[in-house]
């Protein structure tokens, strides 16, 4: 049985992708990598790349902003707003209160900034979810935004994109979240010290105890409390950190290519980090039609994830979707020495 | 230079905040104290309005030499905007080739980065504009 | 109201000038004033200075008494008092002494202008200089100066069909004046090809459309015609003196074609002379980009609005032209060191109607015409000088 069954729900969506993209042939050729064994090793072929003046708060915002758009919501109803990142702008003053005031949701309301590597915004929806259900707030908004940073050279730098998507979490909406649980424990898988420019990792180490581990944990925990098996779900989306990893997991679970393959962004957009899973479930809210079942699975290195059990409602009939992948298709492509001047590295 | 100065803009910069004079109807932004047109009558009768950040290129420029706080970023596109509200602001066009941008382009406001006061410094930001 | 006449000019040398501090220039341009006035120092009743940020380029304020200092001056206690109207603090200062002369508080009044513009490096000149421009909403963004005259630039090209070889015709023009101007901070003579090829400062103003960074500063010695008979035989009188205003932003103008300042001030100064534009022999106007000199000559009547870039092509403004323009070299070949560019101005076309601006000479000058500009047009002032 759910623990609260019926009672909250996703209102609405919004997410972000900066307008830039950088090829993985483009990297490989600067580190004298063979471009096809890395899109192959990787499942990647292009990933998108802030532009100078893009942050993650400037992300949040412009996903917090459609998110409000679409559902038609007062803004001055949400009561919480919390930001899931690893790059937030500022180690102390918070990303959420920029997209608070950016969306004129203040200030009757209470803001934070999460972190939890690439989970800080499916962990932001739990707490939305639980302020929802005890009555505390209205709406709650839940943010996963990266800008992510990777040493150049570093394996990391073919993936680490920019992304982001804001949910509107309430009592009904669109998608019914029927549960949620988390499988967490203490893996230094990923991490990145104050002060440091660049995450490190332990490389290999990353897979197995890693986000393997925490994923079938949670998924396997979430199918056995619901009583349901992979093949209940109309499309399974899990976190992306490469093309290569959710197609495994999904595999090692038991979801079918097809359960997966919308959902699946990270070879085109690479990982968004806090934005990942959070945007595949968005590009699968596009296309869902009532009635259809979805589990979403994020993974935050240190380590942890968090699983969500949805069923898309009618009320998506009437809702102006977003249409991840076509927001994905406005692109322009730049070569490694403009990457490198967005980041600002001259 | 002191954050106040910046935070007390937040509302016209995040959210083109403007305002409008409720004697004649004109809305003005950046937002004036005091309507132009009817001058003491609106004292104090002006009132905020939002507006919604669509508008038209009049005029741009791509800016080659920049203010010490936009080192790094040039070249950049400046433009003189007509808001389909009516008044005119200058903003930065971004997301658009240079080849691209041309008077009569409808561009959309956008929420960016402007500028920093340094690396320990706070961060400012404020409306920049994109192809619509 | 008393009739005014400048009876002394005098500048420094404009340029790069490394080895002078603001207060030198500020000496050396006083002096040479009061020299060619033949007075004395303490025959001055009172001082103007024009300055647009002394603050920003040397972090000095509070000039008006350094000034007096440095004429040492200082025994005589007189009101000495700072101008500022950005690039337009010169014509200002000017119009300031204009009217505490002609009013009857002061006889004789020393006006004049500076700006140290090398002791800070050249991103910060550009920053001083945005402080000219609407910081909230124009420089705030990433607006520059440069950028401001582009926007105006852009949309005369596309209104009018004016064209970069049109606005360079302007660079080339001044820079052929400037040649001959033994005070000017260029005394080379460019090409349009030189113009179009040199680097883009903000499209479509290439590095050659711009005025420099400069150093410099200008003075004019001011007295009642009356007192003036007793230093001079040959009176140059001003027979107007307007200033005029308009928003600080380009973005709240009422258009972006002209300066409506400009346009303001000049139709008070032929109406304060009772003259039309046509009766001017010649004009320095306020070139700090070669767009600002066609809209300048469009702005005083001289040539049809949108028609200011052919007649600068077809050479209507060259020094044997229908109507020279910027004789000195303008702001362009001569240097705008912005406090003084005003001063300076009444500098050149007071040697022109003297008859002493040699290789430059217009023939038969009795009639001239400054056009000093602050900012993007917020401020405008215009004079225009007799000799009789």
């Amino acid at each position: 049985m759910p623990s609260f069954p019926r009672m909250v729900a996703i209102v609405g969506y919004g997410a972000y992708i900066p307008f830039y993209r950088i090829k993985v042939e483009d990297i490989a050729r600067i580190w004298g990598e063979n471009p096809k064994s890395i899109s192959n090793g990787l499942g990647i072929f292009e990933k998108s790349v802030p532009s100078i003046d893009e942050d993650t708060a400037t992300i949040a915002v412009e996903a917090a902003r459609r998110a409000i758009k679409t559902t038609k919501i007062d803004a001055k109803d949400i009561g919480a707003i919390y930001v899931g990142s690893e790059s937030h702008p500022y180690a102390v003053k918070p990303t959420a209160t920029i997209v608070a005031e950016a969306i004129n949701a203040t200030p009757y309301m209470t803001a934070a900034d999460y972190e939890f590597a690439c989970k800080a915004g499916t962990a932001a929806i739990q707490n939305c979810m639980a302020l929802v259900k005890s009555g505390m707030i209205k709406y709650g908004m839940a943010i996963g935004s990266d800008v992510a940073q990777a040493a150049p050279g570093d394996a990391l730098e073919y993936t680490a994109a920019a992304g982001g998507a804001a949910y509107i979490v309430g009592k009904e909406g669109i998608a019914e979240i029927n549960e949620t649980v988390s499988f967490t424990t203490d893996t230094p898988d990923f991490w990145r010290r104050e002060g440091q420019p660049y995450p490190g990792h332990g490389e290999r180490f990353t897979g197995e105890p890693a986000y393997y581990r925490h994923i079938k944990n949670a998924a396997n925990l979430l199918m056995e409390k619901m009583g349901t098996k992979p093949s209940d779900y109309d499309y399974a989306v899990f976190h992306q950190p490469n093309g290569k990893f959710p197609r495994r997991v999904a595999k090692m679970l038991g979801f079918s290519k097809e359960q997966i393959e919308n959902g699946l962004l990270c070879p085109v957009i690479g990982n968004t980090y806090s934005g990942s899973m959070l945007m595949g479930l968005a590009a699968t809210l596009d296309i869902a039609k009532p009635g259809d079942r979805i589990i979403a699975v994020s993974f935050g290195s240190g380590a942890g994830s968090d699983a969500f059990d949805i069923t898309v409602t009618d009320a998506i009939e009437k809702y102006e979707r977003q249409n991840v992948r076509k927001m994905i298709e406005k692109k322009k492509y730049i070569d490694y020495s403009i990457y490198m001047k967005f980041r600002g590295e001259f | 230079m002191a954050v106040p100065r910046y935070w007390r803009e937040i509302p016209a910069r995040y959210n083109l905040i403007g305002n409008k004079c409720t004697v004649c109807g004109n809305i003005y932004f950046p937002p004036r104290a005091i309507c132009p047109i009817c001058r003491r009558k609106s004292f104090g009768k002006m009132v905020d309005y939002k507006l919604k950040g669509t508008g038209v290129v009049e005029s741009y420029t791509i800016i080659h030499v920049p203010p010490p706080h936009f080192e790094g970023e040039e070249p950049y596109i400046m433009a003189l905007i007509k808001l389909d509200e009516g008044p005119y602001i200058t903003a930065q066009i971004v997301d658009c080739d240079e080849k691209d941008v041309h008077i009569g382009m409808r561009v959309k406001a956008t929420f960016r980065r402007i500028m920093d006061d340094g690396e320990k410094g706070a961060i400012y930001y404020g409306y920049k504009f994109i192809k619509e | 109201m008393r009739d005014v006449a400048v009876i002394g000019i005098g500048m420094t040398k404009f340029g790069e000038l490394w080895e002078r501090s603001f207060r030198e220039l500020v000496a050396e341009a006083g002096i040479e004033a009061i020299i060619d006035a033949g007075i004395e120092g303490k025959d001055i009743d009172a001082m103007y200075i024009g300055g647009m940020s002394s603050g920003g380029f040397v972090q000095q304020e509070h000039v008006a008494p350094l000034a007096i200092e440095v004429a040492g001056l200082e025994d005589f206690h007189i009101p000495s008092t700072r101008v500022e109207g950005a690039c337009a603090s010169g014509g200002m200062a000017v119009h300031q002494g204009y009217i505490a002369v002609a009013s009857g508080i002061h006889d004789i009044v020393l006006v004049g202008g500076a700006e140290k513009m090398t002791d800070v490096v050249g991103t910060e000149a550009t920053n001083v200089l945005a402080s000219a421009a609407d910081r909230e909403w124009e420089a705030f963004f990433g607006m520059t100066f440069p950028g401001l005259y582009a926007l105006m630039a852009r949309y005369h090209m596309h209104k009018y069909g004016t064209t970069p070889e049109q606005l360079a015709s302007v660079a080339v023009k001044n820079h052929y004046n400037g040649s001959m101007n033994p005070k000017a901070q260029f005394n080379r003579r460019i090409s349009i090809e030189d113009v179009l090829a040199s680097p883009m400062v903000a499209d479509p103003l290439h590095l050659l459309d711009c005025s420099p960074i400069t150093d410099g500063a200008a003075a004019a010695i001011l007295a009642p015609v009356e007192i003036a008979k007793k230093y001079t035989d040959k009176i140059v009188k001003i027979i107007a003196s307007t200033q005029a205003s308009d928003t600080i932003s380009l973005h709240s103008r009422k258009r972006f074609d002209a300066l409506p300042a400009a346009i303001h001030a000049a139709k008070n100064a032929y109406k304060q002379a009772g003259i039309e534009p046509k009766d001017i022999d010649l004009a320095e106007v306020h070139d700090c980009f070669t767009i600002a000199e066609i809209m300048a000559i469009e702005d005083l009547g001289f040539f049809e609005r949108g028609k200011g870039g052919k007649a600068t092509e077809e050479g209507l403004t060259s020094l044997n032209g229908e109507i020279p323009i910027n004789t000195s070299g303008g702001l362009k070949s001569k240097g705008h060191p912005v406090g003084a560019t005003g001063v300076a101005q009444i500098n050149e076309i007071v040697s022109q109607l003297r008859g002493e601006a040699k290789e430059r000479q217009v023939k038969d000058a009795e009639i001239g015409l400054t056009h000093n500009v602050g900012g993007s047009g917020g401020t405008a002032v215009v004079h225009i000088l007799e000799v009789v």
